[in-house]
């Protein structure tokens, strides 16, 4: 991708849309606060479609804009490391799983939940040092495969949407 | 041709849930069935551990972190299980969490950094 007036104005679109998704869900009250961890991650919408729009550089350059912004306004180091490890973890394997060619976009998202939820586990193991929190990866492996059916299929619509504003 | 393509790549993303799921759920089952009883609960903030009970002690103590003192967990040890009653996190998942008992189960309450766990010791 070349660094033309319409790619860099099409990245800080991508970008204001996925602050406004982190933003709506950082407002929204937690849907299940029993189990830790369960968010749907709309933003992870932007990440799937630059992802099969372009690559993974421009999903990763637009995620590390929104993940910096958000951990400005309402987070702290903390969840900017949570945030960091999960999506590096998630867009590697998305990537992986897209060039096989053998998942859908459904497919490549759910793979794409489930690992944002295990770098976290990571991260939740080496800063609190207990590996005892591994035992909600069951938990977190079923709401990541839920959350990343809904991403996915919203992401579908946000590529065939995008491409007819020929975005 | 594009239809049988759609179809085939549904197939293997269900092949996919179904290897992600039973992974996760084998890590569960093993992890389940090499716990057992433990005779310690543990409290760690940030960390390192601060304070240690016997699981057969009566136990009600208040863990106050932060660095004015400002934050609460209420740990109840009680009838050879461990729980948090109240505590002044945001999320109030530690609360919600059931008693622990097993080696190696714990509760943690991230906003506060405090993980209560169960240990083993001889």
């Amino acid at each position: 991708m070349k660094i033309e007036t319409k790619n860099i104005t099409v990245m800080a679109l991508f970008s204001a849309v996925a602050i406004i998704f982190s933003y709506i869900e950082a407002i929204l009250p937690p849907i299940w606060s029993a189990i830790p961890g369960i968010k749907v991650g709309l933003a992870n919408i932007v990440t799937v479609t630059l992802l099969y729009k372009f690559s993974i550089k421009e999903a990763s350059i637009v995620a590390f804009i929104r993940i910096i912004i958000i951990a400005l306004l309402f987070g702290n180091a903390m969840t900017l490391i949570y945030s960091i490890a999960g999506f590096v973890l998630s867009v590697a394997i998305m990537d992986i799983l897209k060039r096989t060619n053998l998942f859908s976009t459904v497919g490549v998202s759910i793979a794409g939940g489930v690992f944002h939820n295990l770098g976290q586990i990571i991260v939740a193991m080496l800063l609190l040092q207990t590996k005892e929190i591994g035992y909600y990866m069951i938990v977190l492996a079923i709401t990541g495969t839920v959350a990343g059916i809904l991403i996915g299929i919203a992401s579908n619509l946000m590529l065939k949407y995008s491409n007819k504003l020929r975005l | 041709m594009l239809k049988s393509d759609g179809l085939k790549k549904g197939k293997n993303d269900l092949i996919l849930v179904g290897i992600i799921l039973s992974l996760s759920l084998v890590g569960f089952l093993i992890f389940k069935l090499t716990m057992k009883d433990g005779n310690r609960i543990s409290v760690s903030i940030n960390g390192e551990e601060k304070y240690s009970y016997s699981i057969t002690d009566n136990v009600e103590t208040d863990i106050i972190t932060g660095d004015n003192g400002e934050n609460k967990n209420v740990l109840i040890i009680k009838d050879g299980k461990a729980y948090i009653k109240g505590a002044t996190c945001p999320d109030k998942i530690c609360v919600g969490h059931r008693p622990i008992s097993k080696d190696g189960e714990t509760i943690v309450c991230l906003p506060h950094k405090v993980v209560v766990s169960v240990t083993e010791e001889k």
